[in-house]
């Protein structure tokens, strides 16, 4: 299925570009200007070059905090995406009950992230919440707000019960555009259960996959409210991820440059992984195109 | 299907039916997505006190103050409807111009085509809290602050570049014969783009449509930087709970349950969307 040249479809990605360049460049180089400047408030602005950058790579807080972002990160995708598939295999395929499923299962994708905080800042306390009077009864010690540990596993429990229906949803409706041919092909050949899973429901459902590990990558990457709400980046500094400590930096320090700075590198951060992934995923399309 | 359990019995890996497996995750995923929430409804139903000072499986005193005092308020039930207002315009226009978007992607070959799909998406890419000033400043000189539109057209930034990415992948997975049957059949693009094609990939369009909703209904950032009175959304309002008297968690709890219930409505009409595979060869 080789794609046809036609420049007239630029016709069609137009009214897409115009949209999101009108909200993306401007507030973007209003930020670069930012990054490069100090500020002394009432609109004094003064140049100083690369400074804030080379103050920031020098920051052992920053690099704890990336540290932690990147190992969050990685726990996430590592439990949300198989989980996701999972779920999605396992989804009545019709019916009533299917129809029952799609809604329970997207009831946490709606919930506003600082009431997601909230709940389950009372649901993990020993004192008045389910998940931590439960612990406490079967006599393991558990407290979010004071040991490391266990604030790690709350926000992951968390990101999770909050995020996995979005993969799901997306294996879900990549699983349900599998033409039925490929699977009466598959009984034919007496396949098992396991070769149908991976010669054909995991590459039809490697587009969708895609989006849903970027997506997840991306936003677990730049998480903020939940934990925020949740732990408020603590104890200590367990659970400050990257967005919590340039929020405490850019309110902190009254001082736009720094923080400009700061968001900037980590846009390049997000930006350098993304891209590494995608370009990994995109040659590996057209190996297989071309077999 | 009872082929397919021969070779795993013969493996011993298994001897329990696939179908009564897979209702057992189902069950488990649920339960384990439904209790928070049941824990946010009881919540709902309590006053502040009994929230903070018993633990109990059901409101001991149950209330129905907190929704009272949201659905008696103004300035709290207008929050719902601003946000239904904005996020309703944000997912009409990002699904309008993703569809014709994620078609040229799919089909063809044009200058910077690659690059400029992955571009759209680091839109997505910018953590926010740096980004909200400048977006006050831009919307303020163009007058639209504080308005419905305003918070649509923000919200593009990044529920345009997550529509043209996700239906991209679903309409790379209609085969091009039937573009090509169409059009030697004499449908003109327009006819053949809403008649046969767009119908074709209503799956991907009910899921792109209830995430734009999703995403759009539950930012906050943004929809809070440029709204002030007029157009100001529930999740703005709802950080009121937080006083100099501590946090009103009934209340919040209430507001919660009312947020869910939108997009819920929402999800139950595309479901059918998303469960229908399109039949191949329709043309």
């Amino acid at each position: 299925m080789e794609k046809t040249v036609n420049q007239r479809a630029w016709l069609l990605v137009l009214p897409v570009l115009v949209l999101v360049a009108f909200s993306s460049i401007i507030p973007m180089m209003t930020v670069v200007n930012y990054s490069f400047q100090d500020s002394f408030g009432e609109n004094i602005f003064f140049w100083v070059g690369l400074e804030w950058y080379q103050e920031l790579l020098r920051s052992e807080r920053l690099w704890d905090a990336l540290g932690r972002q990147l190992l969050f990160s990685f726990i996430i995708l590592m439990i949300e995406i198989p989980l996701g598939i999972l779920v999605a295999l396992s989804m009545p395929k019709k019916g009533i009950s299917a129809s029952i499923c799609l809604v329970l299962m997207s009831l946490p994708l709606l919930i506003p992230y600082n009431v997601v905080g909230t709940i389950w800042q009372v649901f993990g306390r020993a004192d008045i919440g389910l998940l931590g009077r439960i612990l406490s009864d079967l006599g393991i010690s558990y407290n979010y707000s004071q040991n490391a540990f266990d604030a790690w596993v709350t926000v992951i429990i968390m990101d999770v019960w909050h995020w996995t229906s979005l993969v799901a949803l997306l294996a879900y409706a990549g699983l349900r555009s599998i033409p039925k041919p490929y699977y009466q092909a598959a009984m034919i050949d007496q396949a098992s259960r396991w070769s149908v899973f991976r010669y054909i429901e995991l590459p039809k459902m490697r587009g969708v996959l895609m989006i849903a590990i970027l997506l997840r990558f991306m936003d677990s990457f730049m998480i903020y409210t939940e934990p925020f709400v949740l732990t408020g980046g603590g104890p200590g500094n367990a659970t400050t991820f990257l967005s919590i400590d340039l929020v405490k930096m850019a309110l902190g320090q009254f001082d736009l440059g720094p923080a400009a700075a700061f968001s900037l590198m980590y846009f390049l951060v997000i930006l350098l992984i993304s891209y590494v992934f995608y370009t990994v995923m995109i040659t590996i399309d057209k190996d297989e195109a071309k077999q | 299907m009872s082929e397919n359990r021969l070779p795993n019995k013969k493996r011993g890996s298994t001897s329990m039916p696939r179908a009564r497996i897979g209702a057992l995750v189902m069950t488990l995923y649920l339960v384990f997505l439904l209790v928070p929430i049941y824990w946010l409804i009881i919540m709902s139903f309590k006053s502040n006190s009994e929230i903070l000072s018993a633990f109990t499986l059901f409101p001991d005193n149950f209330t129905l103050k907190n929704y009272s005092t949201i659905l008696t308020d103004p300035s709290w039930y207008m929050g719902y409807v601003n946000s239904f207002i904005y996020v309703s315009l944000n997912t009409v226009i990002s699904l309008l111009v993703a569809l014709p978007a994620a078609y040229a992607f799919s089909r063809y070959r044009f200058f910077g085509d690659n690059h400029l799909f992955f571009w759209l998406l680091t839109n997505r890419m910018a953590p926010p809290a740096v980004f909200a000033l400048p977006f006050f400043q831009l919307y303020s000189s163009v007058s639209l602050f504080d308005t419905h539109i305003a918070v649509a057209l923000a919200h593009c930034l990044f529920n345009v570049p997550l529509a043209v990415w996700i239906l991209e992948g679903f309409m790379r997975g209609v085969p091009r014969e039937i573009d090509e049957t169409a059009f030697i059949d004499g449908y003109g693009f327009t006819r053949f783009f809403t008649k046969i094609f767009i119908p074709m990939i209503a799956p991907g369009i009910g899921v792109t449509a209830f995430f734009c909703f999703m995403f759009s209904w539950v930012e906050l950032l943004l929809s809070r930087t440029l709204t002030s009175v007029d157009a100001k959304p529930i999740t703005a309002i709802m950080t009121r709970t937080v006083s100099a008297s501590g946090l009103d968690w009934g209340v919040l709890a209430a507001a919660g349950v009312l947020t869910i219930i939108p997009g819920a409505i929402v999800i139950y009409f595309v479901r059918n969307h998303i469960a229908k595979g399109f039949a191949l060869g329709r043309v």
